[in-house]
């Protein structure tokens, strides 16, 4: 069968760095394509040039036969190119109507002119085709986050009408922050639009992209280095395929993990309250313990994190550290108590992007580096030195920006930041290996028992399963606010996905 | 940001993921209350001025709060426009400033010869026009921030006003362009009618044309307008352009009232018109507000001057109150966003 798009000798390059080196890849019509690598593999470089988003340097794309150029986003719309963008692409305080027809000729505008009505039955019989009820005159910003992924969807799928020919749908890593039965709706979605598009879906899910791929590219280094048939595969030769080496066997390093004090608790939580986030949440961390909260967005693990170092308010409850009941009212409080938060947003809030290494990685700890407030940049910089080296962080020098440095060093340093601080008991790691590759992962796991061994009681989110049920000592479960899952034994007793997910939605 | 510091109801910073504060953010404005602010505060003033004072609840007293609230309505149908982007503009004075002197001297006046009429009146709103265009392609083409670039023209504006200004104030001898302030439509000044003109016209631009549902998409997610193929840097420039001729509308307007040519036709109005748009609940972060807000805003402002004055209370003490007013409306406004890890700057 001749290919919908083909992808020849594709080469983008930012400065020195080559991203994408030289990539052919071939898209059939109605197949739906995997493709993965790990981060800064190429995967989503290529997307943005197969969007228009930006433009390669050398390499050419044949759709349908023909050579084709992709000027901009809109551009690609035209000639049946649609993308759902990782982070959505909704503009959130225009209405759902609008932001389907954004950007594209439409016949609910006539010369600058919009015809309301018009343009909302037309948007209300684009929705009808994912079977969604969502209002086209509602504001984005007030809908549930699927609705949102529902309206993307439909964004991109109100391209059929405007190209003859199949269309080509890109998914950037869609279900990075969807919950199972959302995840099963997009599933569907994608088996329906089989019959009339292709499809590339990339995800770092193995089993997802094995679940809904009938091929799947596998990219690293900017290259392609294999195709296979998902039918033919597993998910290790995936994973092996993606590192170029096989994934180590004791992956989450169960060997280090070691007795903890179960006669101490170093966090107590009883019946723990913030009004809309969770309710009632009851749990203990024993210093040298990884406690593992599992959840999907709405669950209020999140919230809970924030709540437990200061940064949310809470209406009803207990914290109590080592015995002794603390209010905390804000972070700075977390910090006096000896409660680290490393957050979900590393680039956001988890590090100060235009400051040095040396400074993120004092940013706790300056009251241990000053004397009458003065800073003592002999003591800060042995403390950094001594950091660096201690976690492996990469880098030229203490004085480079952060932002320089890749994202596995980069967290490295805002986990540095925590364990710098003399007096750590608990620390309240809010995934803190998204986004990271394989290596990155497995020093972040490996400082994180290292951080249990020394007796720092550890509160876990994850983006997956396996991660949480790999490194925790004890698991609970919650669901929009409460808790409704309790595992106390996990590494000898361990609950099966199933059961989580069970208690999760 | 100085400038903002005292105003800014909302300096949002935008996370690169945008759905779970979005998420909270909605949750946690229950209804329109930020909307209705301006409506409840306009309704608690005018109850309390009719009650402190006869004179208030009078014909003749709305007819004045009518004329006071022309010129700052116009500049804040304006200010919207360009606020509604997330940018700001500063050069309204200096806009008007430099319109005032070269329309007087235009139009039949007491120093030259010249006596241009409509054609004077088309051209004071073209200076704004231009104005607003090299303000829009500065701050597009350079990548200045606009606060920058419109403190810069603002001063421009006195300068152009300063050096054509001559040896003696043009009087304008124009009448039927006098006319505007001294004459009287539906029982008020045409300067009013000229103002809710505007305010209509403003509206309707933002409800159903594509510049303004663009305008509130930039403000809204800019990075996200660009990807879907529009030409932000154009709808920028175009809401600086409305807003430099509508600031280049107020300087006429100011001109019939003064009856002469004069530099300081603008001065003391920036700031009244942008708190009025604040307090109107218009974001300063952009995307959430509108023209009829900036309206409400402006009449909060006028009324509590008036009321004020009427209850003989004094200038050191007004200005006072008007500083007072402005922050708790900003805050009920935002009540509902606080967050304590929010940034505001």
């Amino acid at each position: 069968m001749s290919p919908l798009l083909s992808i020849e000798g594709l080469t983008k390059r930012y400065g020195r760095t080559v991203a994408l080196d030289e990539v052919d890849l071939e898209i059939r019509p109605n197949e739906v394509v995997g493709l993965i690598g790990q981060n800064g593999a190429g995967k989503s470089t290529l997307l943005k040039l197969l969007a228009g988003v930006q433009q390669p340097d050398s390499g050419r794309l044949v759709m349908r036969g023909s050579p084709i150029k992709v000027r901009n986003p809109a551009h690609a719309a035209e000639q049946g190119i649609g993308m759902v963008f990782q982070e959505q692409s909704l503009v959130p305080n225009l209405t759902v109507a609008e932001n389907i027809f954004l950007g594209r000729p439409n016949p609910g505008t006539a010369g600058g002119v919009y015809k309301w009505r018009r343009l909302n039955a037309l948007a209300r019989e684009q929705l009808e085709k994912t079977g969604s009820e969502i209002s086209p005159s509602a504001l984005v910003q007030r809908l549930s986050f699927a609705d949102r992924q529902m309206v993307e969807l439909t964004k991109v799928l109100a391209l059929e009408e405007r190209t003859d020919g199949d269309l080509l749908i890109l998914f950037d890593e869609p279900t990075s922050v969807l919950s199972a039965a959302e995840i099963e709706t997009l599933f569907a979605q994608i088996r329906r639009l089989k019959r009339r598009a292709s499809i590339v879906f990339v995800s770092h899910r193995m089993d997802e992209v094995l679940a809904i791929s009938d091929r799947i590219y596998v990219m690293r280094d900017g290259r392609r280095v294999a195709e296979r048939d998902a039918a033919a595969c597993d998910e290790n030769e995936l994973y092996s395929l993606m590192v170029g080496e096989n994934r180590a066997e004791d992956y989450f390093l169960d060997a280090d993990r070691k007795p903890y004090d179960r006669s101490a608790t170093a966090l107590e939580v009883e019946g723990l309250t913030a009004e809309g986030s969770f309710s009632d949440v009851t749990f203990s961390v024993c210093p040298g313990q990884i406690v593992g909260v599992a959840g999907v967005i709405g669950s209020g693990r999140e919230a809970l994190c924030r709540a437990l170092f200061g940064a949310l308010p809470t209406a009803a409850g207990r914290v109590r550290l080592r015995g002794e009941e603390v209010t905390m009212a804000s972070p700075r409080d977390g910090v006096r108590l000896g409660v680290g938060y490393l957050p979900a947003e590393r680039k956001h809030e988890g590090m100060v992007a235009e400051r040095s290494i040396s400074e993120n990685l004092v940013l706790a700890s300056t009251p241990a580096l000053t004397r009458a407030g003065l800073l003592s940049w002999a003591r800060e910089s042995d403390l950094v030195e001594g950091w660096i080296e201690r976690l492996g962080v990469k880098a030229p020098s203490a004085r480079v920006k952060i932002s320089q440095l890749s994202g596995g060093n980069q967290q490295k340093v805002v986990l540095a930041k925590w364990l710098a601080l003399p007096h750590l008991r608990v620390l309240v790691l809010d995934h803190p290996t998204r986004g990271l590759d394989l290596k990155a992962k497995t020093d972040v796991y490996k400082h994180v028992r290292a951080a249990a061994a020394r007796g720092v009681a550890i509160v876990l989110l994850s983006d997956t399963l396996e991660e949480l049920l790999g490194l925790s000592d004890e698991i609970v479960v919650m669901r929009d606010g409460r808790v409704t899952g309790h595992f106390p034994d996990v590494p000898d007793t361990p609950p099966s996905s199933e059961e989580l997910v069970k208690l999760m939605v | 940001m100085t400038l903002n510091d005292t105003i800014t109801p909302d300096g949002e910073h935008v996370p690169a993921v945008r759905v779970p504060h979005a998420r909270r953010m909605s949750r946690l404005l229950p209804g329109r209350i930020d909307q209705l602010a301006p409506v409840i505060m306009l309704v608690v003033l005018t109850a309390a001025f009719s009650m402190l004072n006869d004179q208030f609840m009078t014909a003749d007293n709305w007819r004045t709060i009518a004329n006071q609230a022309a010129i700052p309505m116009v500049l804040a149908v304006g200010l919207t426009f360009v606020i509604l982007t997330g940018s700001i503009d500063l050069s309204a004075e200096g806009v008007m400033a430099s319109t005032s002197i070269c329309v007087s001297l235009m139009l039949a006046n007491s120093l030259n010869s010249n006596d241009l009429g409509l054609v004077a009146v088309a051209g004071g709103i073209a200076i704004g026009a231009v104005f607003g265009l090299v303000n829009g392609l500065l701050y597009t083409r350079l990548r200045l921030p606009s606060l920058i670039v419109t403190l810069g023209t603002w001063f421009i504006g006195l300068g152009i006003a300063s050096y054509v200004f001559p040896d003696q104030q043009p009087v304008v001898r124009d009448r039927s362009f006098r006319s505007w302030a001294l004459g009287e439509w539906f029982g008020v000044s045409r300067l009013v009618t000229i103002a809710v003109l505007v305010v209509v016209a403003g509206a309707v631009l933002l409800r159903y044309t594509r510049i303004g549902r663009h305008v509130y998409g930039i403000g809204g997610a800019e990075d996200l307008m660009r990807l879907a193929g529009i030409r932000v840097d154009t709808y920028k420039t175009l809401a600086f352009v409305i807003a430099g001729a509508l600031a280049g509308l107020a300087g006429l307007m100011a001109t019939a009232q003064l009856g002469v040519g004069n530099a300081n036709a603008g001065a003391d109005r920036l700031f009244p018109a942008l708190s009025a748009v604040v307090l109107g609940g218009t974001h300063l972060a952009g995307g959430r507000g509108g023209v009829l807000q900036s309206v409400l805003g402006v009449l909060v402002l006028v009324v509590l001057g008036n009321g004020m004055i009427l209850s003989g209370v004094g200038p050191y003490v007004q200005q006072a109150v008007v500083g007072a007013v402005i922050i708790v409306a900003v805050v009920a406004t935002g009540w509902g966003a606080r967050d304590r890890l929010r940034v505001v700057k």
